[in-house]
């Protein structure tokens, strides 16, 4: 009696051993199984979904205008202090003096992505980019001015 | 037909003309030594890469595939940076045992190259107690191990060599007796007559089970002699970080890391030979033709063909199994190797006096 | 012999096991008492990824401290943002759309999934076979790739806000997750084969670390780690919350308490999630994916908590307002840390491989005990 528990025990573990090897070896033998992405040679197709949250961006058009009124939405709606929107009082055509972005100054090293500053625009001025490699020698070059230079309001945002 | 043999003996015979009968032994000598380690680097080297890449494929990863073609030449890569970083004793090791730690590793691994046959007539020493002298030279191993932890002074490197020690000394008995059993059939401990006791078919074939049941309590033996997983207590990343050669680095770890694989090689050319006819072609019966076309075959082929398989084997086991735990490792050696190892030979033997093998 | 154990005593190893140790998955730093190879002692020593969330948190809106809470257990960071929007929606009041609530749901369980996939190649890594981390990271992969289309993000998400969820269903969620379910029943099996089956993974995880009810219990453990000592402490069975209340799915229970059981535990659990997601995933009603919420949310004075199923336990989110635009405090209930305080019963007189089984077996991730 115990000498045939002790086979059985033995076929037993032999038996499932052979089918943890058999798994393997049929891994071994289809390598188009492999699921490594070849990660800086295929950058040009990776293929990242639009709405992957890499860095806040804001869209300008060909006469470099941007949407962002200076409302500070964003700045509020940031829980650790990535926004800094400095504003200016310009005077336009019919003399009219009228809050306008100056800066936009956005920390890339504080943000976390969360998304947070966009719900909150209510012009749509910002966006997330999908870049996702933005390692750099100078942590300073990781705080960006978003608004191009000389850029101004686009016509009928309010 | 051009074979190793041919080779060593146009070298000898020039040798012998041209200089005094001491100068050429000692000529001979050195070209022997010079090519021992040149094979011990050619190993390592082939033998991490087929790592990497076994391991790779089961993994559904690609592996290495950078530098050289399809990444043929990292292990090169690899060498030249272990090479190049700076030799790390800590303080409070124990200098002298440290520093000589791994030598004496590579040491007993290069000389159990003494006694393997490596093609036909082609053996550094065909000692007549060859296999005698490869189970107690395999031992060794385990010194080193034992020195590189005591003087680490490292209490996982402790753990590490402790652990070794206690596996080695136990799988030593089992991987003994599964020897034994071809020792009693083959009726010789040369390895050379081994290898010729072999010609008209492998003790893998010829022994009926008995061989068999040797020829897999062997693999598992050798598996623990190396200190590989599932048996690689000693290393046990998960558990001691990286065991007895967590103080080491540079070239200091990678002779012990070279010593694993060059013993993973002997241990497999030991199993190919003893159970697998070594050199010996593929014979079967009275198949005249085709036991003619494998003799076309090389017998360095032949040999070098069956030792790789028998690591690819030993890869296998690593890459599909966990770990066992130290005394689930004991206990598999004395509960079940040993018992089954034991009533194995008395078959063998009953096998071998009434002559049932072919 | 038994009194030895638990004493420090001239001849005994002491061993810091990390911070930085392979098996440990993070900054945990145990300090473990070796007799020879039995372990007779464990203190966890936390405070290396002490991060300061909760108080973090205190001084931030109701609507900006929910992405804080996907740092601290950053395998199930759905489930924990989703546990502090239940609380705000609380003590708000505020319905949330069913299109919401199944959305959550579903989020929920596919990280569940991906967090118990992830554990089952960890814990196989921690016993020493490699291979299933590799193979498991591939379902692992699909569900990342299916929460950054989505969610737009592979990790820390923030994508329950106050209200519902913060975008709708992309295009693509439908079919991807349908594709993510069939390779996941295929593949199943083969997890099975790798590891469930196999003789030497079962010799090292039966009978180790045993854990029973009563300890269970008075350990404040939760999750799998409790339900395989037979706790029935599932809060979508206990508490449903959204709508697991209408939802067919099985709480997995086992009495052995010891590392097989807490494998086969989870499991079992992956084979539920993902019956929930089969069940959930062709019944996304249509409507609002949000709620309408105030610009600024101003909670009444009062306090107020939440509690959700995450992959390890119970989660619990319990916020003191003081009626202005930021919390007064906020306590997060982690189910890591119980879990963890359990080890070191769990653990002494068993051997220092065992560690490693058991603690791979608890699913610890250090983020999540050490806020």
């Amino acid at each position: 009696m115990f000498l045939k528990e002790y086979i059985s025990d033995i076929a037993g573990a032999v038996g499932s051993l052979l089918k943890g090897m058999r798994r393997t070896g049929w891994y071994f033998l289809h390598r188009e199984e492999a699921i490594t992405q070849q990660y800086p040679d295929n950058r040009d197709n990776m293929g990242l979904p639009e709405r992957f949250r890499g860095e806040v961006v804001m869209p300008h058009n060909e006469q470099n205008e941007h949407r962002c009124t200076g409302c500070t939405a964003c700045e509020l709606a940031c829980p650790n202090g990535t926004i800094k929107v400095v504003t200016k009082f310009e005077v336009n055509a019919e003399g009219k003096r009228k809050k306008a972005v100056d800066r936009f100054i956005y920390h890339l090293e504080l943000c976390t992505m969360c998304n947070l500053c966009i719900e909150a625009c209510p012009t749509d001025a910002i966006k997330m980019a999908q870049n996702f490699e933005h390692s750099v020698y100078d942590r300073s070059r990781l705080t960006k001015i978003l608004n191009r230079p000389e850029s101004r309001l686009q016509e009928g945002v309010e | 037909m051009w074979s190793f043999a041919q080779l060593a003996d146009t070298i000898h015979e020039g040798l012998q003309a041209s200089l005094p009968p001491a100068w050429a032994l000692a000529a001979e000598m050195t070209i022997v030594g010079l090519s021992a380690i040149g094979l011990f680097a050619m190993l390592g080297l082939v033998l991490v890469l087929m790592e990497r890449k076994v391991s790779a494929f089961m993994q559904i990863r690609i592996g290495p595939n950078r530098v050289g073609p399809a990444g043929l030449l990292q292990s090169f890569a690899d060498t030249l940076k272990l090479l190049v970083k700076e030799g790390i004793t800590p303080d409070g090791v124990d200098k002298f045992l440290f520093n000589a730690a791994p030598l004496v590793a590579m040491i007993a691994a290069m000389l159990l190259l003494a006694p393997i046959a490596f093609a036909r007539d082609f053996q550094i020493w065909d000692l007549n107690i060859g296999v005698l002298y490869v189970s107690a030279v395999s031992s060794l191993n385990v010194i080193a191990i034992l020195m590189a932890g005591w003087s680490s002074n490292n209490k996982y490197s402790l753990l590490g060599a402790m652990r070794s020690g206690a596996q080695i000394v136990s799988y030593e008995l089992s991987a003994g007796l599964s020897v034994l059993t071809i020792v009693v059939l083959a009726g010789s401990l040369q390895v050379s007559e081994i290898v010729a006791s072999q010609a008209d078919g492998w003790w893998i074939f010829k022994g009926h089970v008995p061989a068999l049941m040797a020829f897999v309590i062997f693999l598992i033996a050798a598996t623990a002699e190396t200190n590989r997983a599932p048996f690689d207590m000693a290393e046990a990343e998960s558990e001691l970080t990286a065991g007895f050669h967590t103080e080491y680095s540079g070239m200091k770890f990678a002779l012990f890391f070279l010593a694993e694989y060059i013993n993973v090689f002997i241990v497999c050319a030991i199993g190919a030979t003893l159970f697998l006819g070594g050199w010996m072609p593929l014979h079967i019966g009275h198949w005249e033709a085709f036991n003619h076309a494998m003799d076309w075959i090389p017998s360095s082929l032949w040999f070098f063909g069956k030792t790789f398989f028998l690591i690819f084997v030993i890869m296998w086991f690593r890459w599909t199994f966990p770990r066992l735990r130290i005394d689930q490792l004991l206990d598999l050696e004395w509960r079940y190797l040993l018992p089954i190892g034991m009533v194995n030979i008395l078959l063998v033997t009953l096998v071998a006096i009434l002559g049932w093998h072919f | 012999m038994v009194e030895e154990i638990g004493t420090t005593e001239q001849g005994d190893l002491v061993i810091n096991v990390g911070p930085q140790h392979p098996a440990t998955h993070g900054v945990l730093h145990l300090v473990i008492t070796l007799n020879g190879e039995t372990v007779k002692k464990v203190e966890p020593h936390l405070g290396y990824i002490h991060r300061s969330i909760e108080k973090m948190c205190e001084s931030l809106s109701y609507r900006q401290f929910i992405y804080a809470t996907s740092r601290m257990d950053y395998l199930s960071s759905h489930i924990n943002n989703h546990g502090c929007a239940l609380a705000v929606e609380k003590a708000l009041q505020i319905e949330v759309p069913e299109r919401a609530q199944v959305i959550r749901v579903l989020m929920d369980e596919l990280t569940r999934i991906a967090s118990h996939v992830l554990w089952w190649g960890a814990m196989a890594m921690d016993i020493g076979a490699f291979t299933p981390f590799f193979h498991a990271f591939r379902e692992r992969e699909m569900i990342n790739d299916i929460m950054e289309e989505t969610c737009g993000a592979r990790l820390t998400m923030n994508y329950m806000v106050p209200g519902g969820v913060m975008f709708d269903l992309h295009p693509n969620f439908h079919r991807r997750v349908k594709e993510f379910i069939r390779q996941f029943h295929k593949k199943l099996p083969e997890y099975d084969e790798l590891v469930t089956g196999n003789a030497i993974f079962k010799a090292r995880t039966r009978g180790v670390g045993v854990l029973s009810k009563e300890d269970a219990i008075s350990y404040g453990c939760s999750g799998p780690t409790a339900r395989a000592s037979g706790v029935d402490c599932d809060i979508r069975k206990l508490y449903p919350y959204e709508v697991y209340g209408k939802l067919q799915f099985e709480q997995p229970l086992a009495t052995e308490g010891d590392t097989y059981a807490r494998y086969l535990v989870r499991m079992h659990e992956m084979r539920q999630s993902l019956s929930i997601v089969e069940q959930l995933i062709d019944n996304i009603p249509e409507g609002e994916f949000q709620a309408k919420t105030k610009a600024v949310l101003k909670p009444p004075k009062g306090e107020f908590y939440s509690r959700v199923e995450t992959a390890r336990g119970e989660f619990g989110v319990y916020i003191v307002s003081e009626g202005g635009t930021t919390p007064y405090r906020i306590k997060y209930r982690s189910p890591g840390f119980s879990n963890l305080s359990a080890l070191d019963h769990a653990v002494r007189g068993q051997k220092i491989g065992d560690l490693v089984a058991i603690m791979g077996s608890f699913d610890l991730v250090i983020p999540d005990i050490d806020r």
